[in-house]
C-alpha cells in the first residue's frame, strides 16, 4: 500500500512522458489527406506546353501515375527537383506536374531553367484544382493508382528516403497489381 | 423602340450594380462567423477569417461562392473536410478517435473526484482511531483541550 503511493504518480508521470514524446514527434504540419484511398478529384485543365490542348484526369485511367504539384515560386520544389528530373530519366511512371497558383509564362521558364521532369504540366492558375486535392503546403505529390484511387500523398519535398521507401515500392505493387 | 432601350439601359444598371455591390452585411457576417470556426492550414493556428496566407483568401473566395450559390453552413464545412479533413474544424466534431479529446476532461474530473474521496476518507479513519472521543459529546472542548496540552506540555 505504500508503494502505491509513489508507483502511482510515476506511472502518471511515465504515461504523460510518453504522450509527449510522441507528440514532439509528430509533424503539426503534416496534415493526413482524408483522400487516401479516395477517388482522385477530376479536373480538366490547360497544358503549360500546349496552350489550347486540355488534360483531365481521366486521360490517365487505367495508369499508375503521379501528381506533382509545383510553382515557380515555390522554394522548396528546388530541393526535390534534382530527384524528379532522375525519376524522368529512369521513365518508371508518368509524373504530372500541377503548376499551382502561377503564371503560366514563369512555369515555362522555370522548366527551361532547371529542366522538366513532367510527361506534362497543366495550369492552375486559380488554385480550385488544388484546392479540390487538398493541397496546403506545395510541393505535394500524389501516387494515384490504376483505378484512378489516391493511395498517398507527400507534403513537402520529395526525399530520396520516401522515393526509395514508399513511393517506388507502391507505384511497382500497383502497377504489378 | 425607346422603350426597349431604356429596359436595356436599366438592365445593363441592374446588372452593374449586382456586380459592384458585394455590401451584404448580412452574408458578411455569416460569413465571419463561418470563417472564424475554419483553420488555416497554412498558418495553422490561425482561422480562415484572420489569416492573410494566399489560400486562406482562396478558401474565402471559394467558402463566399458556395454561400452564395445557397450552400448551409454545414455543406461548406463538409465541403472543407471532405479535401483537408476534420484540421480545419476548430471545433472538432466527436468520433471514436476523437473520444479522449472530448471524454478525457471528464475522465480526469472523474479521477481527481476519486482521489480526492479516497484521502477525506483515509484522513477521516485516521483522526477516528486517534481520538475516538472526538465522535461523541462536544468536539469542540475535545480539540481545545488537545491544544493546550500541547501548547503547555513541558518539553
Amino acid at each position: 500500500m505504500k508503494a502505491l503511493r509513489y508507483l502511482v504518480p510515476l506511472a502518471v508521470f511515465t504515461v504523460l512522458l510518453v504522450f509527449l514524446w510522441v507528440g514532439l514527434s509528430l509533424d503539426p504540419r503534416e496534415v493526413p489527406s482524408p483522400l487516401i484511398g479516395k477517388p482522385a478529384p477530376a479536373f480538366d485543365l490547360e497544358q503549360l506546353h500546349a496552350p489550347g490542348k486540355r488534360f483531365a484526369t481521366a486521360d490517365l485511367k487505367g495508369q499508375v501515375w503521379l501528381l506533382n504539384v509545383w510553382a515557380s515560386w515555390c522554394v522548396s520544389c528546388r530541393t526535390e527537383h534534382p530527384l524528379l528530373m532522375q525519376l524522368a530519366k529512369a521513365n518508371v511512371v508518368p509524373v504530372v506536374g500541377l503548376d499551382y497558383k502561377d503564371k503560366p509564362a514563369d512555369g515555362r521558364e522555370w522548366l527551361t531553367q532547371n529542366g522538366n521532369p513532367y510527361s506534362l504540366s497543366v495550369i492552375d492558375q486559380d488554385g480550385r484544382a488544388g484546392i479540390d486535392w487538398g493541397v496546403y503546403g506545395v510541393p505535394e505529390t500524389f501516387v494515384v493508382d490504376k483505378q484512378g484511387i489516391i493511395r498517398f500523398k507527400q507534403i513537402g519535398p520529395v526525399s530520396v528516403e520516401s522515393l526509395e521507401q514508399k513511393i517506388l515500392p507502391l507505384v511497382r505493387a500497383l502497377q504489378k497489381s | 423602340m425607346i422603350v426597349r432601350r431604356l429596359l436595356m439601359a436599366a438592365l445593363a444598371c441592374a446588372a452593374f450594380a449586382a456586380e459592384a455591390q458585394p455590401a451584404d452585411p448580412a452574408l458578411d457576417a455569416r460569413l465571419r462567423k463561418l470563417e472564424s470556426e475554419l483553420r488555416c492550414l497554412v498558418c495553422q493556428n490561425q482561422t480562415l477569417a484572420d489569416s492573410d496566407a494566399t489560400l486562406a483568401g482562396d478558401l474565402r473566395r471559394e467558402v463566399r461562392a458556395l454561400a452564395v450559390a445557397g450552400k448551409s453552413d454545414a455543406e461548406i464545412k463538409d465541403y472543407l473536410v471532405a479535401r483537408y479533413g476534420d484540421f480545419v474544424l476548430y471545433n472538432p466534431p466527436v468520433k471514436s478517435v476523437t473520444w479522449l479529446l472530448w471524454f478525457g476532461p471528464l475522465l480526469l474530473l472523474l479521477a481527481g473526484g476519486g482521489i480526492w474521496l479516497l484521502l477525506i476518507r483515509g484522513r477521516r479513519s485516521r483522526q477516528d482511531t486517534d481520538a475516538p472521543a472526538a465522535a461523541a459529546g462536544a468536539p469542540e472542548d475535545d480539540v481545545i483541550a488537545r491544544a493546550k496540552a500541547a501548547l503547555y506540555e513541558e518539553p
